[in-house]
Formats: structure tokens, C-alpha cells, sequence
């Protein structure tokens, strides 16, 4: 008896320590700056980096007020909401310091003092320079303000208690500031500092461990998303045409690239910002990412090539089929075990992605295709299942979706044939997993097309 | 090659290429004037039928993926003499102009109210945004989608009521 | 002119009223003999031709006009009803067919109730006097003791005849009189109520509808390799892989008109795949620069036309202000959602051709020319297609199922376009440029307007053979027919460019092009939309330079006291207020009284402006409508309502796109339109019937208006003016963004 009063005492002395330990102060409420008091010069330059930053995206929820929150951002522990960063005083960050807005960013603690959950990537954001985060500051105090308080987080006990993330920041969370590097140019650093910050790729990018952060020694080496693969950006990467950094320009800023297809699931919000942000910032991420991809060994030479996203990129041109004329190069009665799969190709999918319709409007011709190149299925899953959606009452792809139309056995023999005829990579491991999940969250999401 | 399609609850054998669209053997071997032509791209809903209640795009489904599963289109929902409940509010509402579209919203409003029987107007726009209206009738088509909800849920008491007495007495 | 008696087949049948009838087979266009005739029975005065009673009861009705999923149908029955005394579900109506209705030329510029509905409604209430007539013979009384009611002539004392035991041995061929004795619309059963239209019931349950539904026995199915640009040339094709496909019948080429007929449909489109691959085309670069339209219309050569003008005061006082700017309107689609249909039938010498045009006289009288057919040997029946809008395919359409017919005799022949096709080659609303200036005095009053327009014409229909696409595209091609302008009170490009409102002086002339860049045609509401769209905006910036609410300036410029009431009550019903509404969110007001003929609408609308992205979206919309009688009030509400949300689709999303060869608009991924998360909250359309007044054309009323409607809420929430249409998201943001002016 005496033994467990012991143990509970030690595990309350333990427990106290470490609350105190995770503990930070909370930073005192202000009077709500006043908007005009923002220099416009500052908040056009906070507004940049928010775009960059897609924070629109994470901090609006599908439907609502731009930056009130209320986004659900699935995790594996559970999901987590995004919080309302208008300057509204009860529900937003309108009693914000730039103090405490900084201290968010850099350190991941919010202004009462609890620490906030790496769902914020402030493992990137921690990297902004002083005057991008009070650029950014200046834009958000000076957006409108929306009451609105995000639902609550489903979280299980014990990560509900916000204090464990304290012990997951001490093993995997350093704040610290971007180092340029002086063996590269100031376009090459330029990208680094964003795609390492503000940009964040690596959250999406990158792989991460059982405790959900980042492999560091696999940066942009693959990850997911909500279901979707964000594909190596490393010189893992699976595209069958190798990116460089004029068509990663192009690809970013417009959203499509002939030869690589158009940006969808969450990389096509990230491409809807780029579109308006600074172009030499694109230019910039283009850069870096592209000497990503690169083998160390061609690193080197790349450094005295031309490739650089300099040069001025040709203008969309939407005519551009590009692949002479569509021919069926796939007989019409395929025979071995592959006919099902080509069957179904030709009815369905073979006069949208024959090539003759000119991207990013029509469907990309398959020789192209990264998702099927790609280790998993994953995303040509999604795409088949969903379809894509048209962009309201704008020029955008449209795709229908497959969803309620093919079975499940059928669409592994599609992906089994595309993957086949279209690539030189070996057979997917295990199609019918994909399927499944993919399944699972269109019905969630119900947000397929159809 | 024949297959057999089940289709409104009746199977049809049907001697067509396999890979043939639903669409043209609808209309063509079976008569069925409901789903129509738009575009042959799965980007306006005019084919809209639905099929093991999900709503699908019969101009790019072709009938070799349709093996036993049962298709429903708005022949089957209700005849002139005797209209379902999505036709019922559809004319009630007078929610056409031209009408070419209509079928395929009321398929779609269909397999919508299958799964949720009282939807809310956004769930309404939101489900229907494949389908393509160009004479402006959106508001009526709405409008009766809410009613035929109505419909239904008003029938489904009332069948629910009967059987309810039919079990106390 | 002779009779087209051979085609009737009415010669007979005992107790038959209608015997003979002579059609006038000229187009509507030919001005006939001024007859003083009311409507249509100006071109088309016997009473046999619009009406006909059965031995069992059953009237047909005839009319020139074709059912556009305007609900004309229901609303001619419910005419023929009200003064025929007899239930609607006992007549039948027979549309546009050249063996069988009256000629009245197309169902276009709203001119369905004017002309058709009148023509019916005297036509009907004379045959009524006709029968009450010949009851008072029977019974030696005087007409004015008996009455007709339900498909019967009743006398005071109960005596009754039907209407089957009148006819018997008497015809109805006799020329209408210019009065008729009509009805007083106190007593109307039928007219004015909102009765369901007669074509949903089958449209809702799978029914034979369109002509995309008719299948005639031993049918084939036909599809037409179209260039992939306009001014594309064939090199060469390899048909022979093609006549080896199966279900192929044939294939037919004739300059660069492409074709392939086969048993079945979707063999039809694999074929036609096939063909458009091995097709070989020379094309050259023949289109304007989409990118600087406006300056490019600016430059063509023009033909000016006055369109008005008018000095009222010598003197004008001196201006306070002047006020200009400038308006462009892209190339705009019909873009149908069913493509255009046809199916054709060559036997022993005569053409049959079921189609959705518009005009069955015009198109007969254009396909027996391209086939070098005689007219009587050609007919055209109309079926219903998807609403058109205007000009799209259909004509087109026809044509080809004509030529494809002519190739494979002895069999129906059906030719469906292809969406890529409807979107590439249906003629567009023409893009439009306008410039208007206009003094302010002291008083905030108009006291100069000077509107410009630049414009090609506004229709291009067949017409002449040369109007058809294939007809252009032929090895020994028929010539397009050279537009001519004419300035007539209806106005095409012209379209309501004179405003209504009293200005003591105006000068409105339209810088006529012949030249026509991209193949245009009529559009709803033809020149209509774009001039409304700029003098309901301008009238804003008026308004705004006067400091005057939008609402009262438009009042004090009014003098026509209907037009008056449409607006007060529009802006009543809305609530339209100068109270600040909530952030982003603008008011905007419009008016027209579409072709300054016909009928009367404002409008006014709510928008929400957002911030980030610059989404405009309305939120409300409120109207009112003055269309004189209202045959059907939810007829009218459901036009006025299509009408708002088709011209907001225009006016926020579309225009048509296109490099230096070929157009790139071509689905509706690359031509977007109003999808049903775009759709407003709520639309409201207030209808003031005013009983015995003429019918006024409401079908292209609220497109002009809801346009400038929008532009003028956007700029009530931001600030900002917008004046290019449409107002994509980018334009929004290049105006919210840039400086305060």
C-alpha cells in the first residue's frame, strides 16, 4: 500500500514539474490596433507572404469567412481546427501584440500561454525574419474582423492537454532563424527562405514519423495530405518528364504544365495563391526546389548550366496539344490480361487524355502523368473517384468522377493497365487499400464530381 | 455482345459493344427518352441517371461497368398517370423553362434524397453543381428538390403511420 | 402563291370546319398587303388557317410560332380557350410546319404574344361569333340571346348545341374583320391564371419531347467532321479506314464539308473520331486579337447610322458637368445545353426535315435552296430542341441532316452536334463597343446625350442559303448574304440604344460593321443587353455626379407613367434605401422597356463583393414587369427570372475565347456559365397585369437591365466602376485594387 502512495506521489511531483517546465507566460491583452495606423506599403508586403504562406487556405473554413478558422485538418492523433486569425476581439487575435503574434510564429504558443499544436507548421514559420513577421502582422490586423469560434479539436487524452506538446517540441522543435547560404545566389537563398518558412513545403512534402513531425534528414522527400500524395520534391521525384526550374515556374505560378498536368487537391489552392504573389518570388521557390531535385553529383554542373527560372517563360499558349495527331496507338480490342483495363480506358478515358485537347482543359495525356509514376496510386485513385471541379465561373479543368460508376475490382485493372502501358515503373503493391480509403473519404467529404 | 441490364427493376438484354456509354443504349436499344445529351464529357449532368443510388454521368459509363447493378432513370421515378414525388414537385413548382436539363437534376436531386431526406437549400446547390442549367431555373429547381423532400418524408410518415396502426390493431 | 393544297390533308372529313387554307408562302419579312389585320392575320387573314373543329369536338389550333421553353404553348392554348369557350385540355396546338401553320416567320424578339397570340385571339373570338351565328339561324333568334360556353352555344331557355353539331357543312374559310369582339377580361377563366404548362408533364417523365428524341423507323445516325478552324481548309482525309468501321454506311465529303453516316450512334461518333484524325487540315491565322477586341472593332470599317436624333430645346443651359465613358461587351455564346438536332428525310423527291429552328419558313426556303429542291418540295416541321437563345445551331443543323439525307435516300438521316461543335460554330452575340456622353446641368438634369455603338449586325439567320454552315462549307459553296443595316423602331445592333427616359436632347448612332471577325448572329435580346447594360449604367454615373439616389434620377427623367410604376414598385418591393448596407455588400438599380415597344422591367439587385477573392456574388434580386395582358403570370415570373440569372452568368462569367486561328472556347471547362453554388438566395418578380392592354414581348426583358443592375451594385459596395464585360474576378480586382479616381 505505502509502495503505490509513492508511485502516485513521484508521478504527481513528476507531473507538476513537467507542467511548470511546459508552461509559458501568457502575454497581456491589447487595445485592438487600429487599421489605419498600418503602413499600406506593409501590410502589401504581409499580404504577399500570406499568400505564400497559403494561409487563406488552412485558417478559412469551406463556405466561411476568409481567415475565421474553423477548417478541420485531419491528423493521424485526430483533428484539429484551425483558429480564426481576423482581428475580432473576443474570437480572433484583435487583442494581439505583435509580440504574442511573434511569439505564435516563431515559437508555437499562443497569446494565453498554452503551446499550439504542429498542426501550425511553426516549425517552418519560425524562420521568418522580423520584418516579414510583422509585415504579416500588419496584414492580419488590418483584414476583417468575423466572429466565429472554431469547433473544438478532437483529440484524445492525453494529447487534449495541450502541455504534452511541450515534451513533442523538446524532441523535435528548435526555433531558429533562416541562415542564408553564401555557396548560392540570392535567388537560391530567396527560395530556401521560403520554401523552408513562410511556404512551407516540407509539411506537406516531407515525411514524418510516428509522432507526426518531420524526417529531417528526408526533407521533401514525400509525404501526405488528407489523402492525398504530395509527391518527392527531392531526386526521388517520380515525374517522367524531369522538372526544372523554368517549368516548376510555370507549374506554380499558373497552376497546369504540358508536360506535367494540372495542380489539384490541396496543391491547387497552394498554385491559386502563387498566381498572385510576387512573380520572383515564385521564381525564387522554383529555383530551390529544382536544385532539390537534382543528384548531388549534378548539382554541381547544374550551378554553371542555364537553367534557371530567369528566363522569361512562354506564355501559356493553350493551344498547345503538342503531340502531333491522336493516335489510337492502343488497339481497339485489346486481348491479355490487360483487356479489361484497357477496355474501360478507351470508353472512358481516352478522349479527354488522347492529347488532341489542349491543357490545362483537357485531360492529360498519361506519358506524362507523375500520379501514375508515383509509388502509390494514391492520387490517381482520388482523381478518378472525385473527378476534378470546375472553378466557379472561371476557365478551369473539369473531370468527372468515377465514384458511383465503376466497381471496385474494375478500377484496380484500370490502374494495373495505365500503370503498365503508360510507365516503366513495376506494378503497385496494394491497389485495392487505396481504393478503399479513397472510397471512405469521398463519402465523408461528399465532394465528389458527381 | 449481349448483356443484361437491370433498369428500373426490369432487366433488358442488350446486344451492343460492351464499351458503348449507358447513354446511347438508353436511348438508342431501349427508348428511353429521359437521359439526355449535353456534352459527352461528364461536365453538364444532362445523363445524369442513377445507379445503386449514387448518381452517375451515363455518357461516360460504359455498359460493361454496369453488370448487376441497378440503374434507375426518371422513367423510373413516376409515369405521367402516376408521377413520383421528385416529378410531383418538379411539376408543381413548374421548375423547367426549356427542360432539357431537367431529367438529369431530377436524378440527381434523386440520389440526393436518398441519402438526405431534408437537405438544406447550400446542400441542395452543392449536390446539383454538376448539372447545368442555361435558361436560369435554378431557383425553381431548388425549390422543388426542397418539396420533393417534402414528398417523400410526408409519404414515409404516412407509411410509417399506417404500418404503425396496422401493428396495433 | 398558290395554294399549298396538296399537302393538306384536312380536304375531307365530314364535320371538319377547316377546309382549304391558303398560305401565303413567302417569308414573314415580305411586307404584305396592309390589311389592318390584328397581329399575325395581317400576313395570314383566314380565320381556317389559325383554327380547326373536329366532328368530335377536339379544336387544333395553328401557329407560326414554335415552343422555346418560353411556355408559349400553354399560353396560346390558354388564348384559344378563353375566347373559343372551350376547355384547354380539348385543344390541341400544332407549331411551325410548313404543310400545316401559318407563316409568321421566327419565334424571336419576343414577338410570340404580339403577333401569334393576337392573331389567335381574334381569330378564335371570331369563330366563336361565327358559331353563335349559325346557332341563332337554327334557332331564328338574335346572336345576342345566346352565349358559347365549354364547346357549346347555349340559348336563355337551355337549348344547346356543341360546337361538332355547328360545323357540319361549314368552313371557317373566310377572312378574319379587324375587330373582334373580345372578351372582357373581368370574365377571364382561363387567361391571366397561372395554368401548368402543358409540355412539363412528359418533360419530367421521360417523354418524347425534343427532336432529339424522334426516331423513325429504319433511322440512321449521322455526325459532321467540323474544320477545326474557321477558315481551315481539307487537304486530304483517308475515308476508306472509315467506310471499314463498323455499322458505317457511308461517308460524305464535299469541299470541306465532312460527314459520316452509320447504323447506329455511337457508332456514328467512334466513326467521326476516326475521320476527324485522319482529317488533314490548312489553316491560317484569320482571327482578331482577342486580347485588344475593343480597339480591333474601333477599326474596322463602319457605315454610320443615326439612330435618333433629337433637338428639343434649341438652347441647352449650360452644362454644369459632362460625363462620358466607354463599354465593351466580349463575344458571347448561346451555348444550349442540348446541342443542336436534326433528322431528314429524302423519299421519292420530297425532303422532310424535323428540326428546332427557330423560323421552319426561312430554313425550308434556305435548305431547298442549298439542295436545289423546289420549296413545295421540302418541308420543315418544328420540334422542340433546348432553349437557343436565339440563333445557335439548329438552322445548321438542319442543313447538314438535309445534305446527309440527300446521300443516303429512302432513309431518315439524324444529325446530332457535338457540344465541342455547338460551342465552336454557333454564330455568337456579336462584341459590342458603346461611348456615351452626356451633360449635367445644375439641377442634376440631362441636357445633351450623345451614345455611340460599334456593331455587327445582329442577325445572320437563313435567309439565303449562304446563312447555312454547310451550305458555306461546300465544294461549290453558297456565299454568306452581306448584312446590311437598317434602322427600324424594333432595332437590332441598335436594340434599345435610344433610352427611354425624356432627354431634351440626343444623338444615338451605331458605327455599323460589315466585316465580321468572328460568325455572329442574333442573341437574346440582340443589342439590347449590351445598350441597356451601358445607359443603366451611365445613368449611375449620372446619378452619382448629380448626387441624386440612382432611383430618383431615373424618376425625374420618366415621363411614360407605366414605365414610372415598374420602377417605383421594383424599388419598393426591394426596400431600396441609401441606408448603409453591411461591409461589401452594394444596391444597384436598372430599367428598360426592352425595345422601347415591348415590356417593362426594373430591377434591383443586392451584391456581395468579396474581399479576398473577389468573388461577386448576388444576393437578391427584385423585379417588376408591366407585359400588358398577362395570359400567364407564372409564365412570365419564370421568363423574368431565367432572364436575370442568364444575363448575370453573361455578365460575371462569359466570353468567348480564341487565338489568331482557332476559337479555344469550345466546352464548358473552357467556357464557363452560372453554376448553383453562383445562384442568388432569392429572386422575386412582381407581375402588374393590366387587363386590355396589348400583349407585350417579356421573354428579353431582364437580361439588359439585370447587367447593369449588378454593375451598379458592385460599384454601390466598392467603389468601383466596371464597364468591360464580363466581370471576372480579375477585373475585379485590377478596379478594387487601383487607385481611388
Amino acid at each position: 500500500m505505502r509502495a503505490v502512495l509513492w508511485t502516485v506521489l513521484i508521478l504527481l511531483v513528476l507531473f507538476a514539474v513537467f507542467a511548470a517546465w511546459a508552461s509559458r507566460p501568457a502575454i497581456h491583452p491589447i487595445e485592438a490596433p487600429v487599421a489605419s495606423g498600418f503602413d499600406p506599403a506593409e501590410v502589401a508586403r504581409g499580404a504577399n507572404l500570406a499568400a505564400l504562406g497559403n494561409c487563406n487556405n488552412c485558417h478559412t473554413a469551406p463556405g466561411g469567412r476568409s481567415f475565421a478558422g474553423g477548417r478541420a485538418v485531419p491528423t493521424p492523433f485526430g483533428i484539429v481546427y484551425s483558429t480564426n486569425i481576423t482581428p475580432d476581439l473576443m474570437t480572433g487575435i484583435g487583442q494581439w501584440s505583435e509580440a504574442a503574434f511573434q511569439r505564435a510564429m516563431r515559437e508555437g504558443i499562443d497569446r494565453d500561454g498554452d503551446h499550439l499544436y504542429p498542426a501550425f507548421p511553426y516549425d517552418h514559420f519560425t524562420m521568418l525574419s522580423d520584418a516579414d513577421s510583422r509585415a504579416l502582422y500588419a496584414y492580419f490586423m488590418t483584414r476583417e474582423a468575423v466572429r466565429a469560434r472554431p469547433p473544438d479539436n478532437v483529440l484524445p487524452f492525453p494529447l487534449n492537454v495541450r502541455d504534452v506538446v511541450a515534451a513533442w517540441k523538446a524532441l523535435y522543435f528548435r526555433s531558429r532563424r533562416f541562415q542564408p547560404n553564401p555557396a548560392h545566389d540570392a535567388v537560391w537563398n530567396r527560395g530556401a527562405y521560403l520554401v523552408e518558412g513562410v511556404s512551407h513545403c516540407g509539411a506537406c512534402h516531407t515525411p514524418r514519423n510516428p509522432l507526426g513531425a518531420e524526417k529531417k534528414t528526408r526533407a521533401l522527400a514525400g509525404g501526405e495530405v488528407q489523402g492525398w500524395n504530395a509527391y518527392a520534391l527531392d531526386r526521388n521525384s517520380p515525374a517522367p518528364v524531369p522538372w526544372k526550374a523554368q517549368s516548376l515556374f510555370r507549374y506554380l505560378r499558373h497552376g497546369w504544365h504540358p508536360e506535367h498536368g494540372v495542380a489539384r487537391g490541396p496543391m491547387s489552392e497552394v498554385t491559386m495563391n502563387l498566381g498572385k504573389v510576387e512573380e520572383s518570388d515564385v521564381r525564387a521557390i522554383a529555383t530551390y526546389v529544382a536544385w532539390q531535385m537534382r543528384a548531388p553529383d549534378e548539382r554541381a554542373a547544374a550551378a554553371s548550366s542555364n537553367d534557371s527560372a530567369e528566363a522569361p517563360p512562354a506564355a501559356p499558349n493553350e493551344h498547345h496539344s503538342g503531340h502531333g495527331t491522336a493516335e489510337a496507338a492502343i488497339s481497339a480490342t485489346p486481348d491479355g490480361s490487360h483487356a479489361l483495363g484497357a477496355s474501360i480506358y478507351l470508353s472512358s478515358c481516352e478522349y479527354c487524355h488522347n492529347g488532341t485537347r489542349p491543357l490545362p482543359y483537357g485531360g492529360i495525356d498519361f506519358k506524362f502523368s507523375t500520379a501514375l509514376n508515383a509509388p502509390s496510386p494514391r492520387n490517381v485513385v482520388n482523381v478518378t473517384l472525385h473527378g476534378l471541379h470546375p472553378p466557379e465561373g472561371t476557365r478551369g479543368s473539369i473531370m468527372p468522377g468515377f465514384d458511383g460508376a465503376i466497381g471496385d475490382d474494375e478500377l484496380e485493372a484500370l490502374l494495373i493497365y495505365l500503370r503498365a502501358e503508360f510507365t516503366a515503373e513495376p506494378p503497385w503493391r496494394d491497389i485495392p487499400k487505396d481504393i478503399t480509403a479513397a472510397r471512405k473519404a469521398v463519402h465523408e467529404e461528399g465532394d465528389s464530381w458527381p | 455482345m449481349a448483356l443484361t441490364l437491370d433498369i428500373n427493376d426490369q432487366p433488358h438484354e442488350v446486344t451492343a459493344d460492351p464499351q458503348t456509354p449507358l447513354l446511347y443504349v438508353l436511348r438508342n436499344d431501349l427508348q428511353l427518352n429521359g437521359a439526355k445529351f449535353g456534352c459527352g464529357l461528364g461536365q453538364c449532368g444532362a445523363c445524369t441517371v442513377v445507379v445503386d443510388g449514387e448518381p452517375v454521368f451515363s455518357c461516360v459509363t460504359p455498359i460493361m461497368l454496369l453488370k448487376g447493378r441497378k440503374i434507375v432513370t426518371v422513367e423510373g421515378l413516376g409515369t405521367v398517370e402516376a408521377p413520383g414525388p421528385v416529378q410531383q414537385a418538379f411539376i408543381e413548382k413548374q421548375a423547367a423553362q426549356c427542360g432539357y436539363c431537367i431529367a438529369g437534376m431530377m436524378m440527381r436531386a434523386h440520389a440526393l434524397l436518398l441519402k438526405m431526406p431534408d437537405p438544406s437549400p447550400e446542400h441542395v446547390r452543392a449536390a446539383l453543381e454538376p448539372n447545368l442549367c442555361r435558361c436560369g431555373t435554378h431557383m425553381r429547381i431548388v425549390a422543388a428538390v426542397a418539396r420533393a423532400g417534402e414528398l417523400m418524408r410526408g409519404s414515409a410518415e404516412a407509411t410509417e403511420a399506417k404500418s404503425e396502426a396496422k401493428s396495433k390493431s | 402563291m398558290k395554294p399549298l393544297v396538296s399537302r393538306r390533308g384536312f380536304l375531307q372529313a365530314s364535320g371538319a370546319l377547316v377546309v382549304s387554307f391558303s398560305l401565303l408562302s413567302r417569308t414573314f419579312e415580305t411586307d404584305a398587303a396592309e390589311t389592318g389585320l390584328p397581329g399575325s392575320l395581317r400576313t395570314t387573314p383566314n380565320l381556317d388557317a389559325w383554327l380547326r373543329i373536329d366532328a368530335d369536338g377536339g379544336v387544333t389550333v395553328f401557329t407560326g410560332k414554335v415552343e422555346i421553353g418560353q411556355g408559349v404553348k400553354t399560353a396560346l392554348i390558354q388564348i384559344a380557350a378563353e375566347e373559343l369557350e372551350v376547355l384547354p385540355m380539348n385543344i390541341q396546338l400544332v407549331t411551325a410546319d410548313t404543310a400545316r401553320t401559318p407563316n409568321e416567320g421566327y419565334t424571336a424578339g419576343s414577338h410570340s404574344m404580339q403577333d401569334s397570340g393576337t392573331a389567335i385571339r381574334n381569330a378564335a373570338a371570331q369563330a366563336r361569333e361565327i358559331l353563335i351565328a349559325e346557332a341563332a339561324r337554327r334557332w331564328l333568334l338574335e346572336p345576342s340571346q345566346l352565349k358559347a360556353r365549354s364547346g357549346q352555344v347555349v340559348s336563355e331557355n337551355g337549348h344547346a348545341l356543341k360546337y361538332a353539331e355547328l360545323v357540319s357543312g361549314q368552313t371557317l374559310h373566310v377572312t378574319a374583320q379587324p375587330q373582334s369582339k373580345l372578351k372582357d377580361p373581368h370574365n377571364f377563366a382561363v387567361m391571366g391564371t397561372s395554368m401548368k404548362r402543358i409540355d412539363i408533364p412528359a418533360k419530367v417523365t421521360g417523354g418524347a419531347a425534343y427532336v432529339h428524341d424522334l426516331r423513325l423507323p429504319n433511322m440512321a445516325h449521322g455526325r459532321v467532321v467540323r474544320p477545326p478552324s474557321p477558315a481551315a481548309q481539307l487537304i486530304d482525309v483517308d475515308t476508306a479506314i472509315v467506310e471499314r468501321m463498323p455499322g458505317v454506311l457511308k461517308v460524305v465529303r464535299d469541299g470541306r464539308f465532312l460527314a459520316v453516316i452509320a447504323e447506329g450512334e455511337w457508332q456514328a461518333v467512334q466513326a467521326m473520331r476516326k475521320l476527324g484524325s485522319l482529317a488533314r487540315w490548312r489553316e491560317q491565322a484569320t482571327l482578331p486579337a482577342a486580347r485588344d477586341l475593343s480597339a480591333v472593332l474601333q477599326s474596322l470599317k463602319a457605315e454610320d447610322a443615326v439612330v435618333a436624333d433629337e433637338k428639343i430645346t434649341a438652347s441647352v443651359a449650360r452644362p454644369a458637368r459632362t460625363v462620358e465613358a466607354t463599354y465593351t461587351r466580349p463575344y458571347q455564346c448561346h451555348a444550349s445545353v442540348g446541342p443542336s438536332c436534326a433528322v431528314a428525310h429524302l423519299e421519292n423527291g420530297s425532303l422532310t426535315v424535323w428540326t428546332h429552328t427557330q423560323g421552319v419558313y426561312p430554313d425550308r426556303a434556305a435548305i431547298a435552296e442549298m439542295v436545289k429542291l423546289p420549296q413545295d418540295k421540302v418541308r420543315c416541321i418544328h420540334m422542340e430542341g433546348a432553349g437557343c437563345y436565339g440563333h445557335n445551331g439548329a438552322d445548321d443543323a438542319a442543313a447538314d441532316a438535309a445534305l446527309l439525307a440527300r446521300a443516303l435516300p429512302g432513309r431518315p438521316v439524324r444529325v446530332q452536334w457535338m457540344r465541342e461543335h455547338e460551342h465552336a460554330w454557333e454564330p455568337y452575340g456579336p462584341a459590342m463597343v458603346t461611348k456615351v456622353r452626356a451633360t449635367l446641368s445644375e439641377t442634376g438634369t440631362v441636357g445633351s446625350w450623345n451614345y455611340e455603338l460599334w456593331s455587327n449586325t445582329h442577325t445572320t439567320r437563313p435567309g439565303p442559303a449562304g446563312n447555312l454552315l454547310a451550305a458555306q462549307h461546300l465544294a461549290t459553296p453558297f456565299m454568306p448574304a452581306a448584312p446590311t443595316v437598317r434602322i427600324a423602331p424594333e432595332g437590332s445592333g441598335d436594340r434599345n440604344a435610344v433610352p427611354l427616359y425624356a432627354f431634351p436632347n440626343e444623338h444615338v448612332v451605331w458605327h455599323f460593321l460589315r466585316d465580321m471577325p468572328l460568325r455572329v448572329s442574333a442573341l437574346r435580346a440582340l443589342g439590347a443587353y449590351m445598350n441597356v447594360f451601358s445607359i443603366e449604367s451611365f445613368m449611375d454615373e449620372l446619378a452619382t455626379a448629380a448626387a441624386v439616389d440612382p432611383v430618383d434620377f431615373r424618376l425625374k427623367h420618366l415621363q411614360d407613367p407605366r414605365a414610372r410604376e415598374v420602377v417605383a414598385m421594383a424599388a419598393q418591393r426591394f426596400g431600396w434605401s441609401s441606408k448603409a448596407l453591411p461591409v461589401n455588400r452594394g444596391r444597384g438599380f436598372a430599367f428598360a422597356r426592352y425595345k422601347n415597344l415591348a415590356a417593362y422591367c426594373a430591377l434591383a439587385v443586392e451584391v456581395q463583393v468579396e474581399p479576398d477573392s473577389c468573388r461577386v456574388r448576388m444576393r437578391r434580386a427584385v423585379a417588376a414587369v408591366d407585359s400588358g395582358e398577362v395570359v400567364n403570370p407564372d409564365g412570365i415570373r419564370n421568363q423574368i427570372e431565367g432572364g436575370i440569372l442568364q444575363s448575370m452568368s453573361w455578365t460575371l462569367f462569359e466570353a468567348v475565347t480564341f487565338d489568331d486561328t482557332r476559337i479555344t472556347s469550345i466546352d464548358w471547362s473552357t467556357y464557363p456559365i452560372l453554376r448553383f453554388p453562383s445562384v442568388p438566395d432569392s429572386v422575386d418578380v412582381h407581375v402588374i397585369a393590366r387587363p386590355g392592354e396589348p400583349f407585350l414581348g417579356t421573354g428579353e426583358a431582364a437580361q439588359g437591365p439585370a447587367a447593369a443592375a449588378v454593375a451598379n451594385a458592385i460599384a454601390n459596395a466598392t467603389g468601383k466602376r466596371l464597364r468591360d464585360l464580363p466581370f471576372t474576378r480579375e477585373r475585379v480586382r485590377t478596379a478594387v485594387t487601383s487607385a481611388p479616381t
